[in-house]
């Protein structure tokens, strides 16, 4: 048998990092991505990765990160492969430092570490505003390496479309097709790992996500059988302002360097900011929230603007006022300048104003998808996971694994700030290992994948082509993916109510019929990217039918899912011990009885089948409500 | 904001070996468009000045922004990213071209797979053991040697400095400032120095820093602002004491 090989999907950070360990455990490894894997939309994260380096003299802990990591999801993350993190996370911080990555430095020339949302501790490492792009980097320069000593095969410009599955169900290569000369190929592997980023374009334009996150990659293994799990937690994240392409982020580290968020306390203030004093602004997230102030968590952040906005009228910005205040103005310039450089250029050079001068107007935009691909884990006798098991990021598939934003794990109901730069690393390297074992496993007389397998496949993805280049309709895929879009943010959201969800449903399903008499207004043969948009919309739109569905079925709120008509609010001005605070609580264990648990949607040609698993909560047990008052 | 018409010309090509064309658009926009959003606008409906259905504009994006450093075009005759290009600071009517220098694919998008290779040729990586934790502690870097270091880390390989460089191009072998400016910053790490010989060495060959005709192009037109030029000066030193360690230096 020749040496086994592998697939992975996906140049971001997961991928490369999966990458990097099969081939450097003598595994030849051929990667694909759409395009150049250094454009990935890894390289777009801002403000940091989180990893416990305790230099700040606040006797910050391992143990606290852990639990920041679970409280911040509202339990719903397996916690086993959290504590492994969150335990690994600074070796891998050193790992990217050996490997050249700029991190900002201290006056001693130490690693410097800053405040992020949801924490009380300064943890964040960060290359000035720029860190996914040093990171990435970072692991794009070793596979690089690897290239050029042989170990590692890269196809660029190649899509991603189907999963090779033998008679038995098992994972044995993919097919593909050339995003220049649309030729569709098959592609056998021994292992595939998916590690093809988010969906946020399920929101397009209002949400911060590179255009090519759109999920369809996740969406496509969906289809053939690999589970979806929790895709009804979408992070929300507070601070964007708005764009006609895009909402364009701006970092938590404007926050956590010391940005205060506020609105004009008289509704219709049309004074400019710097003009309205002091008392005449109302700082809510301080208000809320006075333990945590303005780094509060995504979630809470984003509601409450939403709450000030939508319900107390006090959102600036003409269009339905539903803006607030970042400011900075009060902050040292050469001090932020240094620390968030990046995004105050973005900031000027998209808005055209100087945040330094101006407060920024920002609203909260689709962020982060929580759910994804659901992967196996094999918790270890010191109740982590097992290293080096195969069972780790295996999807039900056998022989296909995910990785990074793709897949469900680590972050639960809601995503605390700069751990999906962690989680993304982390996992494509557990991943990685994990392919190695499996690989080490097979079975030599395994006997090859029977060649009619992949030719029937190829056939049936031209076909699709071909379909899709005849098609007539009225609409294209670019119209139906606006109102996609627009359908989502509007009955989604941020906040949710099942009569919008249902009608919300049905509205998917006249998508889909109007997409598949779509016209893609092209039939060149050659770099057609309308054939492919549409191919990724189809998917899209299946898997919006996912987060619908799962977000329909959930009666509670619980994280980045919010449907205030299951509310339980925390008694007012009541803490632990208060009678009020304690009959919260068991409210509170009452609900979590019947809802902590992990969506599973599996495919039917019906639409989604969920049904719900025990979450694993070995580490660190649901006792206390998430509080950040 | 009302919306204003906008005045695109285009130039178009719709294979790798076939001629160029121009075709003209009018699309409204709003002055605070960018080039991306208004090309996304008009793939919507790609109908040209005169009437015409055309088939939609290809042309490469991801991040939006000024990031990834995939949108790069030449916009009014100057190589720039599309998506940080505001209409309202640009003349119309706005001309888009691909990028030059590099092969076109299809219409505004080019194949910049030279730069990657430039990269390799330089040896733009640290040469690590492996990518396991060595329980070691980083190197000290001050805020000032980082601070020089970090402002190289952000090139995106976008290609415009290479697109202005009279230098590079079809026609010769240079390697192009931009993975010349991750030599410097290789060279500048505490492991990354370890291979400076062989980084200098690739440089000194055929295409490599000798070709630079010092026109200074790259730098003024470098949307992130990397010291393209210092680079080169500084490479310039390093390779003369390299050659002398070569012609005098232990054997
Ligand atoms: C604006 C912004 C700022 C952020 N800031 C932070 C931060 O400060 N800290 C933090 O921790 N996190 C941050 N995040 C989140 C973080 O950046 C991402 O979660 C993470 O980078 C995802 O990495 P990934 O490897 O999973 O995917 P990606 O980097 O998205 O890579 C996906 C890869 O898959 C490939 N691919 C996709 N589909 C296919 C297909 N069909 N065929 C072939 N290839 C395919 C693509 O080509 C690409 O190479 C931020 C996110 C956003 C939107
Ligand atoms: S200075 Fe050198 S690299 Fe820069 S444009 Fe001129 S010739 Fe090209
Ligand atoms: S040096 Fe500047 S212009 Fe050249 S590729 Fe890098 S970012 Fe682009
Ligand atoms: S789209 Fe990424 S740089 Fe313009």
């Amino acid at each position: 048998m020749s040496k086994p090989n592998v697939i992975v999907i996906g140049g971001g950070l997961g991928g490369l990092w999966a990458t990097l360990r099969i081939a450097d455990a003598g595994f030849p490894v051929t990667l694909f991505s759409l395009f150049e894997v250094k454009r990935s939309h890894s390289v777009c994260a801002q403000g940091g990765i989180n990893a416990v380096l305790d230099t700040k003299g606040q006797h910050d802990s391992i143990r606290q990160h852990i639990i920041d990591t679970i409280k911040g999801g509202e339990y719903l993350a397996n916690q086993p492969p959290v504590k492994s993190m969150c335990e690994d996370a600074p070796g891998l911080i050193r790992t990217f430092e050996r490997m050249g990555v700029t991190f900002s430095r201290t006056p001693e020339g130490l690693l410097d570490q800053r405040l992020f949302g949801g924490v009380k501790n300064k943890r964040t490492c960060f290359a000035g505003a720029s860190t996914g792009q040093q990171l990435l980097y970072g692991v794009d320069q070793q596979v690089r390496r690897l290239e050029s000593e042989g170990k590692v095969v890269k196809h660029e410009w190649w899509e991603f479309l189907s999963l090779l599955l033998d008679s038995a169900g098992v994972c044995r290569g993919i097919v593909a097709m050339d995003l220049n000369s649309l030729e569709v190929r098959a592609f056998s592997a021994d292992a595939v790992v998916v590690a093809s980023g988010g969906m946020g374009q399920l929101y397009a334009p209002k949400s911060t996500t590179s255009t090519n996150s759109t999920g369809a990659a996740a969406s496509r293994c969906y289809r053939q059988g690999a589970w979806m799990a929790n895709a009804e937690f979408f992070q929300f994240h507070p601070t964007a302002m708005m764009g006609h392409d895009k909402n364009r982020l701006m970092s938590e580290a404007a926050r956590g360097e010391g940005g205060r968020i506020w609105v004009p306390k008289t509704p219709g203030d049309r004074r400019p900011p710097k003009t309205i004093p002091e008392a005449e602004r109302f700082y809510f997230l301080e208000e809320f929230f006075p333990a945590y102030g303005n780094t509060v968590a995504r979630d809470e952040a984003a509601r409450a603007i939403w709450t000030v906005t939508r319900q107390m009228g006090l959102g600036i910005g003409g269009d339905g006022g539903d803006r607030v205040y970042l400011d900075l103005t009060h902050l040292d310039a050469a001090f932020i300048g240094s620390r968030l450089g990046a995004i105050l250029e973005i900031y000027r050079k998209f808005a055209g104003v100087d945040p330094m001068t101006e407060p920024m107007e920002i609203f909260p935009a689709a962020h982060y998808g929580m759910g994804g691909l659901w992967v196996d884990f094999e918790r270890s006798a010191d109740g982590g996971i097992q290293p080096e098991s195969p069972r780790n990021h295996a999807t039900n598939i056998p022989g296909l694994y995910a990785c990074g934003e793709c897949d469900y794990a680590y972050h639960g109901a809601n995503r605390l700030g700069a751990n999906s730069l962690l989680s993304a690393s982390y996992s494509g390297r557990v991943a990685g290992e994990a392919v190695v074992s499996y690989l080490k496993g097979l079975a030599s007389d395994r006997g090859p994948l029977s060649p009619e397998i992949p030719q029937a496949e190829v056939v049936r993805q031209q076909a699709i082509n071909a379909d899709l280049m005849q098609a007539e309709g009225a609409d294209t895929p670019y119209l139906i993916q606006k109102e996609l879009g627009a359908l989502m943010t509007g009955k989604v959201g941020v906040v949710r109510s099942n009569p919008e969800l249902e009608s919300a449903l049905g509205e998917l399903q006249v998508l889909r019929e109007r997409l598949s008499k779509a016209r893609l207004g092209e039939s060149s043969t050659w770099a057609n990217q309308s054939l492919a948009f549409a191919r990724q919309l189809g998917d899209m739109i299946e898997l919006a039918g996912v987060v619908t569905r799962g977000a329909l079925a959930r009666d509670e709120c619980r994280g980045a899912h919010y449907k205030p008509a299951f509310r339980i609010p925390i008694p007012e001005g009541r803490f632990a011990g208060d009678p009020e605070f304690e009959a919260y609580r068991d409210r509170w264990h009452a609900n979590n009885a019947q809802w902590l648990k992990t969506t599973i949607a599996e495919h039917t040609e019906d639409g989604p089948r969920l049904s719900y698993r025990e979450v694993d909560l070995s580490v660190y047990a649901p006792t206390e409500p998430r509080d950040y008052r | 904001m009302t919306e204003q018409p906008i005045h695109l010309r285009i130039r178009r090509q719709d294979r790798p070996d076939t001629a160029p064309y121009w075709q003209e658009f009018a699309i409204l926009g709003h002055s605070d468009h960018n080039i991306v959003s208004l090309l996304m606008a008009l793939r919507e409906n790609p109908v040209t000045i005169s009437g015409e259905r055309v088939d939609p504009i290809v042309w490469e994006h991801n991040c939006m922004e000024e990031v990834c450093g995939s949108c790069a075009m030449l916009i009014n005759g100057v190589p720039r990213p599309s998506c940080s290009a505001l209409v309202a600071d640009l003349d119309q009517p706005i001309r888009l071209e691909p990028l030059p220098k590099f092969p076109v694919v299809r219409d505004l998008l080019v194949d910049r797979r030279r730069i990657d290779q430039g990269l390799k040729q330089v040896k733009a990586w640290i040469k690590i053991d492996g990518v396991w934790d060595t329980h070691e502690g980083a190197p000290r870097i001050g805020p000032d040697a980082w601070a020089a270091d970090y402002l190289y880390s952000r090139c995106m390989s976008c290609g415009c400095c290479m697109a202005a460089c009279p230098q590079f191009g079809p026609h010769s072998s240079f390697i192009g400032p931009a993975p010349l400016a991750q030599a410097r910053l290789m060279n500048a790490h505490p492991t990354g120095r370890y291979d400076k010989t062989e980084r200098l060495h690739a440089i000194m060959a055929e295409g490599g820093l000798s070709d630079c005709g010092n026109a200074q192009n790259c730098v003024r037109v470098c949307p992130k602002e990397i010291p393209l030029t210092t680079a080169i000066g500084e490479l310039g030193r390093q390779t003369t004491v390299q050659l002398l360690k070569d012609l005098f230096g232990p054997r």
